[in-house]
């Protein structure tokens, strides 16, 4: 078998092993399920009773947004279960086999990928119910879902990377809610960010979360004509940016990863 | 018989602790070597980069022919490692858990299906296969992660610290699992804290202590460098102990260990029982009062005190404390 073959077909059983274990742990199930529910009926509902925008729904306006800061909290469960792992001798079994040592991260972020998959159906499902809909051609809104499944696995490999330098579930979880938090708020999500005050408007704008989000709306048709046009450049051309974006991190993270991993296993 | 297993002077360091200071091993095809130690003594480490889990700073080892370092791909395929963290997945059942190692030695999915369903009946635990591993006792871990070390029939097997935290009966049915596998041919390194252990598995035994191995040999050979089995024995009372000490100096040939706190002395058991009953007679003529009386083999706290010369401290025998690599 060569190096590749090999590469893959660990993946893949690595993956089925996480796959297996997401069915089985009914906290990381309700994450990937639950969650995505309650965001959407929350967000929609309690933002949605107070606030008019001009010639859209807040449902139309919400979900794109609810979208991804979905796929960025659920990244982090990347992060969390390789820090589980890291504590248990599970890798130390993994290290002693004869197997692609690549597979590990692989696996995890294609099962964190298929797991993503299933919360972006829920969310569609119940932002459907709540009155959200697609106003643009069957194309433009595949390549909406890709592109965020891009930035989902992408960002998966942000998490794992600041899990492998940080070591423990706990102090992971810490910073990851610190990081995640002001990413998914100081940006387009819930509000115009040409509402913001001068130096939150500049972070918001080049927020890559707000890029994502502003590509989503143009690709699902969730724009309004009557709401001003975001001038900042990332937002003028946000479908390209993001996908930018998503290669960036790809490029930069996916060695940065496994360097830590050899790293974080070998003491 | 060629060396199934051969270091020479690897060194590791963590910052300015050595925690291997230059250790040679061989370990024959077939046999068993058992690395004794207390905690943080290096036996996990060498372990570690005997398995390739950690790279040595200085030295060379080989497993099966293959280098440690060079040829560390290879030389995964030729062992089977089970460390002291059962290293078993929790929400994965007994079965699924052997069927992904199968799967990571490259067995393919029906042969890895066949080797987990074989093992699981090997170590009793076929009624557990298709639970969760998270319902299994300790004991039943250590049974599965024993059968993943086993599950490409690996030639070389690493055991650190297999039973430490079993109860008696759980690690006597490992120790069983373990001749069976040595009667077949099997090379294993095993790590442990206890004397018994070494005694009952091991063909060899290296003691470990501060990254260096202090003593090499059978388990009969290091008991006799410890002065073989001694006679323990307890009175009511330090006139009694004075008295005792005096009445038993003729037999212990100025090798007369007195513990004034316990009331408690000890000399050599020279002849066995016998010099048992003929202290004991001497002590009765002497109407001396005897509380406990005993003959004591030697046990890994006096390898420790005889090889080191140094208090075995209260961790070496505190066994489920967990030994500190990270």
């Amino acid at each position: 078998m060569n190096t590749l073959h090999l590469a893959v077909a660990d993946g893949v059983t690595i993956a089925k092993r996480n796959a297996l274990k997401i069915r089985r742990a009914p906290d990381l199930l309700g994450g990937v399920v639950m969650m995505p529910i309650v965001f959407v009926l929350l967000f929609t509902y309690v933002f949605g009773s107070m606030i008019n925008l001009p010639g859209i729904s807040y449902g139309d306006y919400m979900l794109p947004g609810i979208f991804v800061m979905t796929i960025v909290t659920s990244a982090q469960i990347t992060g969390y279960t390789l820090t589980l792992d890291l504590q248990k001798g599970i890798f130390d079994r993994f290290r002693t086999l004869p197997m692609s040592p690549s597979a590990v991260l692989t696996g995890q972020t294609v099962s964190d990928l298929i797991m993503n998959v299933t919360s972006i159906v829920t969310m569609v499902l119940v932002g459907l119910l709540v009155g959200w809909r697609v106003h643009s051609s069957p194309g433009e809104a595949a390549l909406g879902f890709l592109m965020l499944l891009l930035f989902a696995y992408a960002f998966s490999w942000v998490t794992a990377t600041v899990a492998l330098a940080l070591r423990t579930p706990e102090v992971f979880n810490n910073v990851a809610t610190l990081v995640s938090l002001p990413l998914v708020f100081l940006s387009n999500a819930f509000v115009d960010s040409t509402l913001l005050p001068g130096p939150l408007r500049l972070v918001a704008e080049w927020n890559p979360v707000s890029t994502l989000i502003q590509a989503a709306r143009e690709l699902f048709g969730n724009t309004s004509a009557a709401m001003p046009a975001p001038t900042a450049w990332p937002l003028r051309h946000a479908v390209p940016v993001s996908l930018l974006w998503s290669v960036v991190l790809l490029v930069v993270f996916v060695p940065l990863a496994m360097r830590l991993y050899k790293r974080a296993v070998s003491r | 018989m060629a060396d199934a297993i051969v270091a020479e002077g690897l060194v590791k360091r963590y910052g300015d602790v050595a925690a291997l200071d230059g250790v040679d091993l061989t370990v024959p095809e077939g046999t068993v070597l058992g690395l004794l130690g207390p905690n943080g003594a290096g036996k996990t480490t060498a372990v570690r980069i005997l398995t390739t889990l950690l790279r040595p700073d200085a030295g060379r080892a080989t497993v099966a022919g293959f280098d440690v370092v060079r040829d560390a791909r290879r030389l995964r395929a030729v062992i089977g490692a089970s460390g002291q963290y059962a290293a078993v997945d929790d929400h994965l059942t007994g079965a699924e858990n052997l069927e992904m190692v199968g799967r990571l030695y490259h067995l393919g999915v029906k042969r890895s299906r066949e080797r987990a369903r074989e093992l699981l009946e090997r170590f009793d635990l076929t009624d557990a296969a298709d639970r969760p591993v998270q319902g299994y006792s300790g004991g039943m871990r250590r049974r599965l992660d024993l059968a993943g070390a086993l599950v490409a029939d690996p030639p070389v097997l690493f055991l650190d610290e297999p039973t430490t935290g079993l109860d008696p009966r759980a690690r006597t049915s490992l120790w069983d699992v373990i001749a069976e596998l040595v009667g077949a041919g099997t090379t294993v390194m095993l790590t442990t804290q206890y004397l018994e252990e070494a005694d009952r598995l091991a063909d060899r035994i290296a003691v470990i202590d501060r990254g260096r191995v202090i003593a090499l040999g059978t388990a009969d050979e290091l008991k006799s460098q410890v002065g073989g089995d001694r006679i323990e024995l307890s009175v009511t009372s330090a006139a009694d102990l004075a008295a005792a000490t005096r009445t038993l100096a003729p037999l212990a040939a100025d090798d007369l260990q007195g513990d004034a706190a316990a009331l408690r002395l000890t000399i050599p058991a020279t002849a066995g029982t016998a010099t048992l009953s003929d202290a004991l007679g001497r002590l009765a003529a002497e109407r001396i009062t005897v509380r406990d009386a005993g003959l004591r083999r030697p046990t890994l706290d006096d390898v420790f005190l005889s090889l080191t010369g140094q208090q075995a401290d209260a961790k070496t025998a505190d066994a489920k404390t967990k030994e500190t690599v990270r």
